[in-house]
């Protein structure tokens, strides 16, 4: 039986996570055509690389599919309820950085703080008749952070993409979104609260808790972890 | 223990509800969410379950009757009118996923203005009396009290609304009376903030609904509360003194009417914590040994704005075996114009069965 490796089946984040790999030895690349959803590990005996989209990799770590696996903080800590108890971290790849960050617009002169957001979410929704709303696909991480600070009176609107445009569009007030540089938001005339982010982001190495390992796949874990120093 | 079993001893909760006098009542399992979200915000997503419908929109598997019994009693009820109800409520566990999602609950509800203490005392006794074998410990409360401390609060009306609005949020609330106070620092944005004499003169785009005048209200009111001064320290050590109180209701009495020697305001409030251990003591409750904590169901029961109680087993990691309160202003938001004072509490027979030993 081998150990399963799950990593991004795309793009820089796929890139860099070889790049990362073959620095310690591990050398991981896609074969077969462009279009082909299969690797190869070199460099180490009984690892499988599973390529799966970046997203898709807490929910497989949690189920117990693969037994590591490369996604961000943000999408594990989003998308896996009590995440502790199913993945445990093991590395911190140092690339694909990413802060969760709330933004409002820029004409926004009275809101800098989460106390700002909570009282102008007050105003807002006596003046309009509805809470004031924040559009995000992190649901769960940005309640959370909401309900910390106390903030209430606001609701969260479902946005897949292209979050930043949806205050002009008038489908949001407010956005909760990853960004690296802020430049988006910039271009959108938003500007991030000055606060603690949601969360910081990094793309990591995940171990699933709940992967049954044989003595064998133990052993490559062990190995494994060698090789990368972890 | 089986789900037979459970509903066998809902059933019986409610024949001893019925036998106090109240009308059977049943409302559907999916409510709408938008009303429950309205009311309680985005935060009840964590506790209920949301489920999109073809048509309706979002709708929220029932997480308690009473909204829906408010609701049921503000269109059509007569007055004045008391209720019981058993069945499933659901609640989403993403906290503590080994404690249930979904159970039962039996409830007993009363619309009725005449002697609001003496319906409080009423419902309270009933819970008393049937919970008494089980040898639960009743906890008791009067958030109405604390409502009534901020509202004579030496300070702007922003200032007590601002308080108000997040009274069932301890940590918010803690924190405004720390700014308000001067406690806590102004943070620096907002000292950069009023320092300019036209913030909104910048080049800066005006994007989204909320509109210039909106923005300018708010900076001319953060500039009032600037120049409005601390808030007295004599003021918050007064309100922190009374979320203090925990004691039998007999002391607590005591200890309040000695703090509206100095808090006036709430010495109205005071006086109907008074009629109501009155009540209660003439219901056969012994007011010298329970417990009165003024703190008690700011957190958790959020729609509570007076008398709150609940009954907790001596299992620290259990949720409590029956709560309840008072929530005049919830019959007020529903009620569309109209009011009614109304107070009520809910058991959960599965809690008691485990309590009795059932397996």
């Amino acid at each position: 039986m081998t150990l399963k490796l799950g990593v991004p089946s795309k793009g820089r984040l796929m890139e860099k996570t070889f790049d990362w790999f073959g620095e310690r030895g591990v050398k991981l690349a896609r074969t077969g055509s462009d279009r082909e959803y299969s690797g190869a590990v070199d460099g180490i005996e009984g690892v499988e690389l599973v390529l799966l989209s970046a997203g898709e990799i807490p929910r497989e770590l949690a189920a117990g599919r693969i037994h590591l696996g490369v996604t961000g903080t943000d999408l594990v800590q989003e998308k896996l309820v009590l995440w502790e108890q199913k993945v445990a971290p093991l590395a911190e790849l140092g690339f694909g950085f990413a802060d969760l960050i709330i933004a409002v617009p820029q004409a926004w002169v009275d809101v800098d703080t989460l106390d700002d957001l909570d009282a102008a979410a007050s105003g807002f929704r006596a003046a309009h008749g509805f809470r004031l709303r924040i559009a995000t696909k992190y649901h769960r991480l940005v309640r959370a952070y909401l309900h910390r600070a106390g903030v209430a009176d606001y609701q969260l609107v479902d946005s897949q993409g292209a979050t930043e445009g949806t205050v002009k569009n008038l489908t949001a007030e407010a956005v909760a979104d990853i960004t690296s540089t802020g430049e988006t938001l910039r271009a959108n005339h938003l500007k991030i609260l000055a606060e603690e982010p949601v969360l910081r982001s990094q793309a990591t190495l995940f171990r699933s808790r709940t992967a049954d390992m044989t003595d064998t796949e133990r052993a490559t874990l062990e190995q494994l972890e060698e090789m990368l120093g972890t | 223990m089986s789900l037979t079993q459970t509903k066998a001893k809902a059933a019986e909760v409610r024949a001893v509800f019925e036998q106090a006098g109240a009308q059977v009542v049943d409302c559907a399992v999916l409510q709408s969410a938008e009303t429950l979200l309205d009311l309680y915000g985005e935060d009840i997503r964590t506790r209920a379950y949301v489920t999109p419908d073809p048509m309706r929109g979002e709708v929220m598997l029932r997480p308690d009757f009473t909204v829906p019994v408010v609701q049921m009693h503000m269109e059509q009820g007569a007055e004045p009118a008391r209720y019981t109800y058993s069945g499933e409520v659901f609640r989403r566990q993403e906290e503590h996923p080994e404690r249930a999602s979904e159970y039962l609950q039996v409830g007993y509800e009363v619309f009725d203005r005449t002697d609001p203490e003496a319906a409080d005392a009423e419902v309270f006794a009933l819970f008393a009396n049937y919970l008494a074998p089980y040898g639960t410990r009743a906890v008791t409360g009067d958030i109405g009290i604390l409502t009534a401390a901020v509202a004579g609060l030496k300070a702007s009306d922003r200032r007590r609304a601002a308080l108000m609005r997040h009274i069932w949020r301890p940590r918010r609330f803690r924190a405004l009376l720390d700014r308000f106070s001067g406690r806590l620092a102004v943070p620096v944005t907002r000292k950069a903030l009023l320092e300019l004499d036209d913030p909104m003169a910048g080049a800066v785009p005006m994007i989204g609904l909320r509109s210039h005048a909106e923005i300018s209200s708010r900076v001319d009111a953060l500039h009032a509360d600037a120049a409005e001064g601390p808030l007295a320290e004599e003021q918050v050590l007064l309100i922190e003194a009374l979320l203090k109180v925990s004691e039998t209701c007999e002391y607590a009495l005591e200890q309040l009417r000695d703090l509206a020697v100095d808090m006036p305001a709430i010495s109205e409030a005071v006086e109907r914590f008074a009629r109501r251990c009155d009540a209660l003591r003439a219901r056969g409750v012994d007011v010298t040994t329970l417990e009165f904590e003024a703190s008690y169901g700011r957190s958790s029961m959020e729609y509570y704005d007076g008398f709150v109680f609940g009954f907790l087993s001596a299992r620290a990691d259990w949720p409590a075996v029956a709560t309840g309160g008072r929530y005049d202003a919830l019959t007020r938001q529903l009620g569309k114009g109209s009011e009614i004072p109304a107070v009520g509490g809910v058991v959960r027979p599965g809690l008691l069965m485990q309590l009795e030993g059932v397996q």
